[in-house]
């Protein structure tokens, strides 16, 4: 893969330069929430471009699924906001914010359990299939043209993730890989602009992690849409992410390319902490 | 085209509860059935669409109600007031009836809205709290309830039937403690029938559409399908006013089977005792409760020969089930049992169809 050039935006980030002449997805300006008097999140600011993959990294407990839950409304944010599309989201709820263009996966497995595989991706296309209530137990024209439409779709989502002979089976039969892929698909049935992962390789080995990779790219390749990921697996995030930022204790401590995510001195400390010895002898 | 297999087994439900009326029907009209299994049928039409509705409350929307029998309740009294104050006007009893179940089914509906306002916030045990006081309170409320009709329209007071100040030729409908009084028996076993089809037409529609899916996504997982943008409050709502409306119009076809009845009738005991059809007949299983409805209505009817031991032989057929249902190796069990059975009716069906195929051939 061509490595891709970042380049500054005003809000202290950076997006690709191919997203430079278009509006950024995602805009997060001063961020934050606390729990009771703890401050999860603090002063969050991240700029993401409209075709990027951008990685969220961090310790364990830095607040990384925090940042998810913020940027869904699952929490309200107790300081600060973001923009979505250029416009604010200040008060809207979930459900709101799906239908604005944020869809996401969870870090541990939320399907519709007893729901086909098929229905499941159904659900999240509640919004786009025009028939009301009534329409549906009257069975009119309407219902039979937009379920045919549904069916068509989500079989053609399915496949992209060879699961479209798995339509049938109820979700919770799925076997564990199958069903972190299903919540890909399923997120990405309400046709988001913005597709959030939280750890999508977690319990994959290394030949499905890499499969998984392939198919982030083609996620992005195919609907032309941004995708932020959270993840502890490095080969994954230095792989596929073109942007990155480096989360610990609620606070963002580097932003930039793999590379330079790599070589900063702060994300080294943060992961693997400071040799005193190390540190004593600079003192010397 | 290829039927899913929902849709065959809705169709199932649907043909075994309309084999079961033929049969009835042709066993009553022969005279074979005793009084009392005359006077049970309506009973169990209304039953079997109060088990319905209140599954879909609980195995569909997945929430637990302990009030539906206010619904009910509130159902019959809006029935009873609407069909005697139209006994005038309108002179089809059968049009009285219908209109009679819409007016039911849209008042309780709008009980279902208030209660829902506030309810529907809360979670798990707290909703079930909360409708078992709403199921009393609504008890309580219509016996303190005088309502009557004269020339001049509708009479309410909280006092006395006297209170009212009717007209003579008027009539109070509804008597505080004594409950609605007077009214003509118009409820029949087919429009029970017909009901019971419409409640099953409606929910398996329901379930098999937009609006189901949401709802079922909203019971098994509630945070995801808010993350999939679907209006959770909206859904709860429109799947609880829908229970309620469809509990009310049970409730007018059993207040008019009678020519009185109390509100009483419609306490706590009959809340759960629909709440018994629906965990019997297996949460979410529409088939299981227009089974389990009839069976366990007719069954202490069947045991009263046994004068004492009646309630203690219905109390271990309750546990028996219970058992066969949610023990893993007892439903292991049943499940070889039909798998067998339909084995050797595929084998025959199959042999059946080679055969037709020969001639064809031939």
């Amino acid at each position: 893969m061509d490595k891709t050039k970042l380049i500054n935006v005003p809000s202290d980030s950076m997006i690709p330069e191919r997203d430079a002449d278009r509006e950024p997805i995602l805009e997060a300006r001063h961020l934050g929430i606390d729990f009771g008097g703890l401050r999860a999140v603090d002063d969050f600011n991240l700029t993401i471009g409209r075709t990027e993959i951008a990685g969220l990294i961090g310790p364990n407990g830095a607040g990384k699924t925090t940042i998810f839950n913020l940027l869904t409304k699952v929490y309200q944010p107790t300081r600060g906001t973001f923009l979505l599309d250029g416009r604010d989201t200040h008060g809207m709820t979930t459900s709101q914010i799906n239908r604005a263009g944020i869809a996401r996966t969870f870090q541990n497995i939320r399907l519709f359990d007893n729901l086909t595989v098929e229905d499941n991706v159904k659900v999240a296309m509640h919004n786009s299939m025009k028939y009301s209530m009534f329409g549906g137990i009257l069975r009119l024209p309407r219902y039979w043209k937009e379920e045919k439409k549904a069916h068509e779709k989500a079989l053609e989502l399915l496949s992209i993730f060879d699961m479209a002979d798995m339509a049938d089976f109820k979700a919770s039969s799925l076997p564990y890989g199958a069903q972190r892929r299903l919540e890909i698909v399923r997120a990405l049935a309400t046709e988001p602009s913005l597709l959030l992962l939280d750890e999508p390789a977690a319990g994959m080995n290394p030949s499905e992690t890499a499969e998984l990779m392939n198919n982030i790219r083609k996620i992005r390749d195919t609907f032309g849409i941004a995708i932020m990921l959270i993840e502890h697996d490095m080969n994954l995030v230095m792989g596929v992410c073109e942007g990155i930022a480096v989360l610990n204790f609620g606070k963002i401590i580097a932003k930039g390319t793999p590379e330079e995510i790599q070589s900063n001195p702060a994300v080294i400390e943060a992961y693997l902490g400071t040799d005193h010895n190390e540190k004593e002898d600079a003192a010397q | 085209m290829k039927l899913k297999k929902n849709t065959k087994s809705s169709f199932a439900t649907i043909l075994l509860v309309t084999a079961a009326f033929i049969i009835v029907t042709a066993l009553n009209s022969a005279g074979a059935l005793s009084n009392l299994f005359q006077g049970l049928l309506v009973p169990i039409c209304a039953y079997m669409i109060m088990a319905l509705s209140l599954n879909l409350t609980v195995g569909v929307l997945g929430e637990l109600s302990l009030g539906h029998a206010g619904f009910m309740s509130v159902g019959a009294f809006t029935g009873a007031v609407v069909s005697m104050s139209l006994t005038g006007t309108v002179s089809s009893s059968l049009l009285r009836l219908v209109i009679a179940l819409i007016a039911g089914a849209v008042v309780a509906g709008i009980f279902g809205f208030l209660i829902g306002l506030p309810v529907l916030r809360l979670k798990g045990d707290y909703l079930a709290i909360v409708t078992l006081a709403f199921g009393e309170i609504i008890r309580s409320l219509i016996t303190c309830i005088y309502v009557g009709v004269d020339s001049r329209g509708l009479h309410f007071s909280l006092k006395s039937a006297e209170a009212l100040g009717l007209e003579a030729g008027g009539r109070a409908i509804i008597k505080g403690p004594m409950g609605a009084v007077g009214l003509q028996k118009i409820s029949t076993f087919t429009i029970g029938f017909v009901m019971v089809i419409i409640t099953l037409a409606l929910i398996f529609t329901l379930v098999d559409s937009r609006a189901g899916r949401a709802i079922m996504a909203i019971r098994d997982n509630r945070i995801a399908a808010e993350s999939v943008g679907i209006p959770i409050t909206k859904y709860k709502m429109m799947t609880f006013i829908t229970s309620a409306a469809l509990a009310g119009m049970a409730g007018v076809l059993y207040g008019l089977n009678y020519s009185t009845f109390t509100a009483v009738k419609f306490n706590y005991n009959t809340s759960i005792l629909v709440l018994v059809f629906v965990v019997l007949g297996g949460i979410g299983n529409m088939r299981g409760s227009v089974i389990a409805a009839p069976l366990l209505l007719i069954l202490p009817e069947l045991l009263r020969g046994l004068n004492d031991y009646r309630m203690l032989i219905y109390a271990v057929v309750l546990i028996v089930v219970m058992i066969m249902t949610n023990n893993a190796t007892a439903r292991a069990a049943i499940a070889k049992l039909t798998d067998r059975i339909a084995v050797f009716f595929m084998k025959r069906k199959t042999t059946e169809n080679s055969a037709t195929e020969d001639t064809s051939n031939g």
